[in-house]
């Protein structure tokens, strides 16, 4: 080739360009699918929401229930344990966030605002999944009287929240919502 | 694949057929046979075909299990215990299989271990040595997939806090666990993929070890001297003298792997693994293999938040942290001197390394809690302070030994010296 050639556009310069952007196009198409393939199929995306039955749960017991593959802890709380939940100020706590999927991201971490809400505080209703690496909380246990991972040594107050240990925040609040008096909607 | 050129002279008219057509036997003839070693290797050194023999072992028994097990949440762990109890020989297969796993760490530990003392992986080998890396990497990413196939409380519960780790990354975390769990947690889609990649990966790791024995007959093989070949008496020919030690290294070695298979099969596996499966209830204690216990210690030694970084991401970084320093290694060391064998302090704080290790390793095993933490953290400690701070500083400080001028020179000067005292003796 001669030096004029490179600098001037050849049908051989387009066929060059345009093969290497449809392969490349092509490639990231192609690939595509077989990383999305891998996520959450539609039967797993689908066990959205369940329906909980909680007239039995009596002040002092809990309820464990199986959504969306995780378990959810549902607790009617004593009276003792939301006196201790309240007494707690907020600077002592690791996570200040209400972590709480029913109310605004920024909600604070206080024990009404971990509870099912006024006039219902007695009800507690979280993922039982440590936030440090997913295992199940025991309940009522620990240094604080709420739960306690044996994993990695999480322990959590009697709102969820945690209080000492490597989890970085309280135990998630699902969506819920009370559709009767004694029936809790997960999801 | 060696760097001297060939000496092979097919000797029937077959042998002179395939030569001119495919060179295969050639290449083994060089590579096994007439490939030059030096001389003065020792035991330390015929882990590397362990290690080829334990990954054949891992791959023909895993094949046949695989026959016989079935990868489903309703009847992976049942399909277990049928191999246990109803598949002929299944028993057997199995307890190979487990500890044939334990087996393939203990030589992989020896073997880097051994690389680390006689510095393998100092030029021209650093790639050499990377290589051995992703080797390693691959054989933890197989051994932890393999573990969760059983379906038990330690596989369940194993799957949960390791794929919890990329959690802890800011922002895509969640988005990568699901895509490795296939939902929102461990459950059927997991299994599935699992035992996809359980049975692809050993393969792989085939591939990279044929890359990995590719780059050693460039280079040559180090030596305990760390003094590189310079002349014909530095060497014996591979068969049959390295042949040959190998292969009685093996055989005691799987005198070894025998003995848990037949006596002790169960004592490196958990028994809450012959729990099935509950996604609802968490052992009250969990622990990964032994193989993983050092970085687990690591993992949970960091309690605290370091500026941005929480507790948790702190932990999953300094654990991956502990891996990924292997692969800068050959630029950590600024020694010029190769083998520990001549260098008096860096041969003190490896063995350091080594116990502290081993150390890491049983604090891994203890629950998370009191004075084990703390112990776990000055451990973790020790651990980086040797890569980072004693690596680099040690090779620019330390006098070494008077080096001898050859491998031949070095091998004389040892009988030489190990016949003194002896006639000493005989004079007292």
């Amino acid at each position: 080739m001669s030096a004029t050639d490179s600098t001037e556009h050849t049908r051989r310069d387009f066929l060059y360009v345009a093969t290497g952007v449809a392969g490349a196009v092509g490639a990231a198409g192609v690939a595509w699918p077989f990383i999305d393939q891998m996520r959450p199929d539609a039967s797993t995306r689908a066990l959205a929401s369940i329906q909980v039955d909680v007239s039995g749960v009596e002040p002092g017991m809990s309820l464990t229930v199986k959504w969306r593959g995780r378990p959810v802890f549902i607790r009617n709380r004593t009276e003792k344990e939301i006196e201790e939940a309240r007494s707690v100020p907020m600077a002592e706590l690791k996570d200040p966030v209400a972590r709480n999927e029913n109310l605004p991201a920024d909600a604070q971490a206080t024990d009404i605002d971990r509870s099912a809400g006024e006039g219902k505080e007695n009800w507690l209703v979280m993922l039982g999944v440590c936030t440090h690496l997913g295992c199940v909380p025991l309940g009522q246990a620990g240094d604080f009287g709420g739960w306690f991972c044996p994993c990695h040594g999480s322990h959590y107050d009697t709102a969820g929240r945690i209080r000492k240990g490597p989890a970085p925040q309280n135990l998630h609040v699902p969506t819920f919502a009370f559709t009767s008096d004694t029936v809790i909607q997960i999801g | 694949m060696s760097a001297g050129h060939s000496t092979y002279t097919p000797k029937t008219g077959l042998g002179r057929w395939m030569d001119a057509r495919l060179p295969l036997p050639r290449l083994v003839y060089d590579s096994f046979v007439a490939y030059p070693v030096p001389r003065n290797l020792n035991y330390a050194y015929t882990f590397g075909g362990i290690l080829s023999i334990m990954l054949v072992a891992q791959i023909v028994t895993g094949i046949v299990l695989a026959m016989h097990y079935a990868a489903s949440t309703e009847v992976a762990f049942n399909s277990v215990e049928k191999i246990m109890r109803d598949v002929n020989s299944g028993w057997l297969l199995r307890y190979l299989h487990s500890n044939g796993a334990s087996m393939f760490f203990v030589a992989v530990y020896v073997h880097i271990f051994r690389g680390l003392y006689y510095g393998s992986y100092k030029a021209p080998r650093e790639l050499l040595w990377i290589l051995g890396c992703i080797i390693y990497l691959l054989m933890m990413a197989t051994a932890f997939m393999g573990y969760v196939l059983p379906w038990g409380q330690m596989s369940f519960w194993g799957a949960t806090v390791i794929t919890g780790f990329f959690t802890a990354i800011p922002v895509v975390g969640d988005w990568i666990q699901q895509l490795l769990l296939g939902g929102f947690a461990v459950d059927n889609p997991t299994l599935n993929r699992f035992f996809s990649l359980h049975y692809l990966l050993p393969f792989m790791i085939a591939g990279v070890v044929v890359l990995h024995v590719w780059a050693l007959h460039v280079t040559g093989q180090t030596n305990p001297t760390g003094i590189e070949v310079k002349q014909k008496t530095d060497t014996v020919a591979f068969t049959p003298y390295a042949t040959v030690k190998d292969a009685f290294a093996m055989v005691v070695f799987l005198g070894l792997f025998a003995y848990f298979v037949f006596y002790l099969p169960n004592f490196l596996g958990h028994p809450d693994n012959y729990i099935e499966a509950n996604s609802l209830k968490t052992p009250a204690h969990i622990v990964p293999e032994w193989y993983f216990l050092p970085f687990y210690a690591i993992l949970r030694a960091i309690t605290f938040n370091i500026g941005p970084i929480d507790s948790k991401l702190g932990g999953v970084l300094a654990m991956f942290g502990a891996i990924a320093v292997l692969f800068v290694v050959p630029w950590l060391d600024t020694s010029k001197v190769r083998s520990a064998v001549y260098r008096p302090w860096y041969k003190l704080f490896f063995w350091l390394f080594v116990i502290n290790a081993i150390f890491l390793g049983w604090l891994g095993s203890r629950p998370a809690e009191g004075t084990y933490v703390a112990m776990a953290q000055v451990a973790t400690l020790y651990y980086f302070l040797f890569f980072l701070v004693i690596m680099p500083v040690l090779g620019l400080i330390e006098t070494p030994r008077r080096l001898p001028n050859s491998i031949t020179e070095a091998v004389l000067e040892k009988k030489s010296s190990a016949a003194v005292p002896a006639t000493e003796q005989a004079k007292g």
